[in-house]
């Protein structure tokens, strides 16, 4: 990216001023090394997410952006409705409320690493990925309409996890405001046989263990310790979810005209906040939280049983559920005043400080867990929010490494089974239905992680907990 | 002189048809959508899917035409491979021919979410051939 537009505010803070139908100023959080890599697109789509009506401080991206529509996919973005903010398809992306879910075990790495190999095709054999795969709960409208409404607490209420699992969960686990009405037919269809499926690209269920602590105080809060394996989940709202992105996509292109937005890209099609569309979207994509939210509640189920199977004795404790494309309604303090804000963040992760009344009393006083997925042959990294991301970005961070090559230079790159054989040497077994899907999500396609997750750190926009090292990958 | 291309996106993947007339160019389109998932040679056209759309222009249509093929995909659990395209104005009207999602001799990579406005064009080059083309979110 060429940095001449920029002032550098601090280490790890860039912005550009606003100019030419900019509303805002622009602000990129990265260190120079992240920032200098970023496509020069990441620019320009922040400058035109700046131009949109009500928007409020400034248009944000975090140390992981890269080229998204419309939005840079690490894009953050408040607007108010009384200055005739906007609700953007694009600010949020096709997988709504994709996401990730970080369990305890209370197994250390070393019981893991004696029952490895059955565990990971006992995983494979359980849970449902991939192109073409089926879930295991099939559901007719009656109860898609009702799992639309309560998200993971309608999983729950069905036998999938327990009451305790909510607590961990943002929103407790369900969206308010979902409209089942609003949600196509298309849509529904495409979500029937696809509840408690992990979905393929870079989806994964991951098991992990936790290699280093670098904060004792709140490792303890969360209940985590050096040595021990986690198990985390990355998913979304599968078929519905990206077909209401395809939906509204398309409606709120033609309805921006209509509506006399002067769209700088047609991408960023988007409709007043307080318009017959824009109120349509937003049930719709409540919708589809809850349906991103109650997929990741039935998998969290099929894991437990998976299990069951190989270490009866171990219980599964939810750590914490993130969620990265949203629009969500929330409270922000902006020059001195609260405001009532509808807070785009594509590719980007919620993280409230210490103190914040939303968050679950027992994760009070450390803030809000952060969770960072890297690649299968990196880290991932678990973080938590702070006071000062409140004042920098809405309270937001990112959400994994990014890619830094194209599917297509991946496959060039890589040979799916020399990726998986290469894990393998090092200890990591990966399972896959396809050696090309793992080629094209090889860790070398993506950027270094543990660099987005110490510039996030730096950049006060969420703090370093842990990291955590791959044992297990199960791909789609 | 009808081809499919993928071309460069961080994220997703940039599907390209190029053909000697617009409706070409959507079938070739097609044809590079199912290239993100296997190789289309391994798609056998053994159950034919009729598929109607219609939009205000020949960019929003190829839109609606490649989502009305993921919809199809997804629903169906199908892959397709071979397609003929119908363009009369604003109207599309074609068949595509697959086959039921078969993991092992597939392979399949990675699964389309939706066809979207970036990089989206429909338009000769100066070679008189007609490019059809967007990107995918995968």
């Amino acid at each position: 990216m060429d940095l001449h537009r920029f002032d550098r505010l601090s280490e790890t803070e860039w912005r550009v001023d606003a100019f030419d139908g900019m509303r805002v100023p622009g602000v990129i959080f990265a260190t120079e090394e992240l920032i200098r890599q970023m496509d020069q697109k990441v620019f320009d789509q922040l400058i035109n997410v700046a131009c949109l009506p009500g928007i409020v401080q400034g248009s944000y991206a975090m140390p992981d952006a890269h080229w998204g529509y419309g939005f840079p996919i690490g894009g953050v973005a408040a607007f108010d409705p009384d200055l005739g903010g906007v609700v953007s398809a694009g600010g949020v992306g096709f997988d709504i409320s994709c996401g990730v879910r970080s369990l305890r075990t209370g197994l250390r790495a070393e019981d893991v690493q004696a029952m490895k190999t059955r565990l990971a095709n006992v995983l494979f054999r359980r849970i449902p990925a991939g192109v073409g795969s089926t879930g295991r709960v099939h559901l007719d409208t009656y109860d898609l309409d009702a799992m639309l409404c309560g998200g993971a607490q309608w999983a729950v209420e069905r036998g999938y996890g327990v009451k305790q699992d909510l607590e961990r969960i943002e929103e407790r686990g369900c969206m308010k405001g979902a409209k089942p009405m609003v949600v196509s037919d298309h849509a529904k269809n495409r979500q029937r046989d696809e509840m408690g499926t992990l979905g393929s690209g870079n989806h994964y269920l991951e098991v992990q263990s936790v290699v280093k602590v670098f904060d004792a105080e709140a490792a303890s809060v969360l209940g985590i310790q050096e040595g021990e394996v986690v198990i985390s989940i990355h998913c979304g709202s599968r078929g519905l979810g990206h077909q209401i992105g395809t939906d509204f996509l398309k409606d709120m292109a033609i309805a921006a005209v209509d509506s006399g937005i002067d769209l700088p890209d047609r991408e960023l099609a988007c409709a007043p906040i307080h318009s017959e569309i824009g109120e349509r979207y937003l049930g719709a994509m409540r919708g589809a939280i809850n349906c991103a939210l109650a997929n990741r509640q039935i998998l969290t189920h099929l894991l437990r049983q998976a299990m069951e199977e190989v270490f009866p004795n171990a219980e599964l404790t939810l750590i914490y559920d993130v969620s990265h494309n949203t629009c969500k309604v929330e409270e922000h303090g902006v020059d001195g005043r609260s405001m009532r804000l509808y807070v785009h963040r594509k590719g980007a992760t919620r993280a409230f400080g210490p103190g914040h009344p939303d968050l679950p009393e027992a994760l009070r006083t450390i803030g809000q867990p952060v969770l960072i997925g890297g690649t299968m042959g990196t880290a991932s990294y678990i973080l938590v929010g702070t006071k000062e991301s409140e004042q920098h970005s809405f309270s937001s961070s990112c959400h994994g490494a990014g890619r830094q090559m194209s599917r297509h230079q991946a496959l060039k790159n890589w040979q799916g089974r020399q990726v998986v054989d290469d894990l393998g040497k090092r200890g990591i077994l990966v399972r896959s239905p396809s050696y090309r899907g793992v080629a094209e999500e090889a860790p070398g396609a993506y950027k270094d992680v543990s660099a987005v997750v110490e510039a996030a750190d730096r950049a006060g926009l969420s703090r370093k907990v842990a990291r955590l090292e791959p044992v297990i990958t199960i791909k789609g | 002189m009808n081809y499919w291309a993928h071309f460069s996106h961080e994220a997703d993947v940039g599907i390209r048809g190029i053909g000697a007339s617009p409706r070409e160019a959507f079938e070739q389109a097609a044809v590079a959508l199912a290239a993100i998932v296997t190789d289309p040679r391994r798609i056998r056209p053994l159950e034919e899917v009729p598929i109607t759309c219609s939009a205000p222009d020949h960019e929003l249509l190829l839109v609606d035409w490649l989502n009305a093929l993921i919809y199809e995909m997804a629903t169906r659990k199908m892959l397709f491979a071979r397609f003929e395209v119908c363009l009369t104005g604003g109207c599309l009207k074609a068949k595509a021919w697959g086959e039921k999602v078969d993991v092992v001799r597939h392979e399949p990579a990675v699964e389309p979410k939706g066809a979207c406005y970036t990089e989206l064009r429909v338009k000769q080059d100066t070679t008189g051939a007609w490019i059809a083309q967007c990107v995918v979110d995968v």
